[in-house]
């Protein structure tokens, strides 16, 4: 056996019990405000995890993905992002989707069955979930090239130059399509930051099957710098994407950032993480929760219990939103599907949507219920 | 940059390559991608001369590997370029292949159409080249069965460059087969294009309807002249759009001579040939005088070179075809 290499520490600004740190080259550069707004994102993002795995386990679900354990990694990155920005996301970027201000609804709309995509990536700058693994990190390198092709960065001009955020998972890293992602971006020198949350497990399967090295330095093998960084402290994730995409939109290149999180949850509702996982480690990092370390910082900086208050009642009124909305979601119906298959759609399609529609017309005559 | 002219004869190759190069020069946001598809032209010269003419910034020679070609190119498409990637040889498109399907054929669907694909995906295809493995296959029925692409085979000069332009314009991701053993072979060029997604007759008979695509045209258009000998008058279709098939002037055909035979070299289980004969035989079944019948590739990996010409159809098997459809 081969000795590990041995992992940087991960970047941090934000200790478990709530400390602020500081680190020689990244610095959180909000106020404690813009630290409030970062906490009601995790309180909401968790709530909306939490309410999708209640729906799934209430059958109104055929199955969701719990972000539950990531939700800094993701607020954290997504809140980096300017507008103009480009994210693609995996399938369990539910707190980025929230960031990007896709309505929640939409989320459970995919897991619930109603639809494949749900939103406009080009207005809302967020691609659609990605379910085949690693394959999104090629669309979004392609994307960064097109910005690249049409000179949209290197200008200096914060809210004109454009970059891109592609994210994945510890367990992508084995695709080819991932390290195919790698070998373009730098070859181009395309816009993009490769944001991979190292949540320790591909379903069942360890990181050490993955990677005998840190994953953050795959990244200098293919000639772009990569980081570390404590995935559950919200500030250093936004502080390392921040400067990361900074670089992007500067010309400067894509960079790797490994955030270290963990999946707290199952890998999705149909999972069983007893079957494989010591509850030990699960309860380890139970005690570098991201968003506790969040309310500790607040609390002992005088923020109000009122805010903390009012941000509960936020959440349970979200509950309840989310709960009525996904049960009154539209069932789709097949018969639209047929002309959303090509832009110009052909006669064999339209001739096969006639076929069922006369076929269930038949039913309908006969006064049989469908 | 001023239009080049167009041309009015040349090479199947030749043909591509002023097609492309018409299309390039009507919309800069049109891109070509590829292995060696730069300085060296492909390895079949197909673009040969674009990127000194357009800049390598258009004619972009991509890192090796055609998974990676194909989804840069849809995030590219996202971005609002148009795409031609080239897969250098029909044999290398399975890297590419959750690319192609998962991927290209899915995105304007599960965007419920609001994310456009218009990307064209240029596959030398075919045996008939004494060429080493995985450069000879005919992977199109692959594609074919995959809901959400559209595939087209080009057979002359005039199509060649006629097709590619019509196959960029559209706003549909496009799988472009070329039959590159009729790269070198010449023909007129003329000034108007039939519509993309129709089949032609390109040689009218009475006796048997020969329906093929791509480089197997030449071959039953071959056969076709022999068995005139014979007294026979064949009817040669092209068929140009595999995906979606244009069965009009099939069926029409069918049900005037009775007699059908699909050829290409494809394997044949669920070939093209499948698929037609199933067709035809649901909406000609009283005109037909015998069963639709088939002359293809067997199904074999693609056999070592010295071997091809027994695998591959050729005039003989085609006309021993007719021979038991017009005796059944």
């Amino acid at each position: 056996m081969s000795t590990p290499v041995p992992s940087p520490p991960p970047v941090q600004l934000l200790t478990p019990d709530g400390r602020r740190t500081d680190h020689a080259d990244y610095a959180f550069a909000g106020d404690d405000e813009s630290i409030r707004a970062l906490y009601r994102d995790l309180v909401l993002v968790r709530r909306i995890d939490t309410e999708g795995t209640a729906l799934q386990r209430h059958g109104e679900l055929g199955l969701w993905a719990p972000c539950l354990g990531q939700e800094a990694a993701q607020v954290g990155s997504g809140r980096a992002l300017s507008s103009q920005d480009f994210a693609f996301p995996t399938y369990r970027e539910h707190g980025v989707a929230w960031c990007r201000g896709i309505d929640p609804v939409k989320l459970l709309g995919l897991f619930r069955g109603v639809e494949l995509g749900g939103w406009d990536p080009e207005a809302e700058r967020f691609g659609l979930y990605s379910i085949v693994i690693g394959a999104q990190t090629l669309h979004a390198v392609g994307y960064a090239m097109g910005i690249g092709l049409e000179g949209a960065v290197g200008h200096g001009v914060p809210d004109r130059d454009e970059a891109v955020l592609a994210y994945f998972g510890d367990g992508a890293t084995s695709q080819g399509d991932v390290n195919e992602a790698f070998i373009w971006a730098a070859s181009f020198q395309a816009p993009v930051v490769f944001f991979c949350q190292n949540n320790q497990w591909a379903i069942s399967v360890p990181l050490e099957r993955q990677t005998k090295v840190p994953l953050a330095q795959r990244a200098q093998g293919f000639g772009f710098p990569g980081v570390r960084v404590d995935g559950n402290d919200v500030l250093a994730v936004h502080a390392v994407t921040t400067e990361a995409l900074r670089r992007a939109r500067a010309g400067e290149g894509p960079m790797f950032v490994e955030a270290v999180t963990y999946r707290m949850g199952a890998h999705t509702t149909s999972d069983d993480p007893s079957r494989y996982r010591d509850p030990a480690q699960t309860e380890e990092w139970r005690q570098r929760d991201p968003l506790a370390r969040v309310e500790a910082y607040l609390r002992s900086t005088g923020t109000a219990e009122s805010f903390f208050a009012d941000l509960e009642h936020e959440a349970e009124q979200l509950g309840e939103h989310l709960r009525a909305a996904c049960k009154a979601l539209p069932e789709p119906d097949l018969a639209d599907l047929f002309d959303l298959v090509h832009h110009e759609t052909t006669p064999e399609l339209a001739a096969q949507r006639e076929e069922y529609r006369a076929y269930r017309a038949g039913f309908e005559t006969e006064g049989v219920a469908r | 940059m001023s239009a080049t002219a167009a041309p009015t004869r040349g090479s199947i190759a030749k043909a591509i390559n002023a097609g492309l190069r018409a299309a390039m020069e009507r919309d800069d946001k049109v891109l070509v991608m590829g292995e060696d598809v730069g300085a060296l032209g492909g390895v079949f010269r197909v673009t040969d001369g674009l990127q000194k003419d357009f800049g390598e910034g258009r004619v972009i020679d991509t890192p090796l590997g055609e998974s990676g070609i194909l989804g840069s190119a849809i995030g590219l498409g996202m971005r609002g370029f148009r795409p031609v990637v080239e897969i250098q040889f029909d044999g290398f498109v399975y890297p590419a292949y959750d690319q192609i399907v998962s991927q290209v054929a899915k995105l304007y669907h599960r965007s419920a159409g609001r994310v456009k694909v218009p990307m064209v995906i240029r596959i030398p295809f075919g045996g008939g080249i004494g060429a080493v493995e995985h450069h000879s296959e005919s992977p199109e029925a692959q594609f074919v069965m995959t809901a959400g692409l559209k595939v087209v085979s080009c057979a002359s000069p005039h199509d060649a460059y006629w097709m590619i332009q019509q196959a960029i314009a559209s706003d549909d991701p496009i799988v472009f087969m070329e039959p590159k053993r009729r790269y070198w072979e010449t023909g007129e060029i003329g000034d108007a294009a039939d519509p993309l997604h129709v089949s032609r007759i390109v040689r009218p008979g009475s006796s048997a309807t020969l329906l093929t695509y791509g480089p197997m045209v030449r071959t039953c258009l071959d056969a076709a002249l022999a068995a005139e000998a014979d007294g026979l008058d064949l009817e040669v279709i092209d068929l140009r759009t595999l995906s979606p098939l244009d069965l009009g002037p099939v069926l029409e055909s069918v049900r005037r001579t009775g007699r059908a035979v699909v050829v290409h070299e494809a394997s044949r289980t669920l070939g093209l040939g499948a698929e037609i004969a199933a067709r035809v035989q649901e909406e000609c079944f009283y005109s037909l005088e015998a069963p639709v019948l088939r002359v293809t590739g067997y199904d074999l990996p693609y056999p070592p070179s010295r071997a091809e010409e027994e695998f591959l159809p050729d005039l003989d098997r085609v006309l021993e075809a007719v021979d038991r459809s017009l005796a059944f």
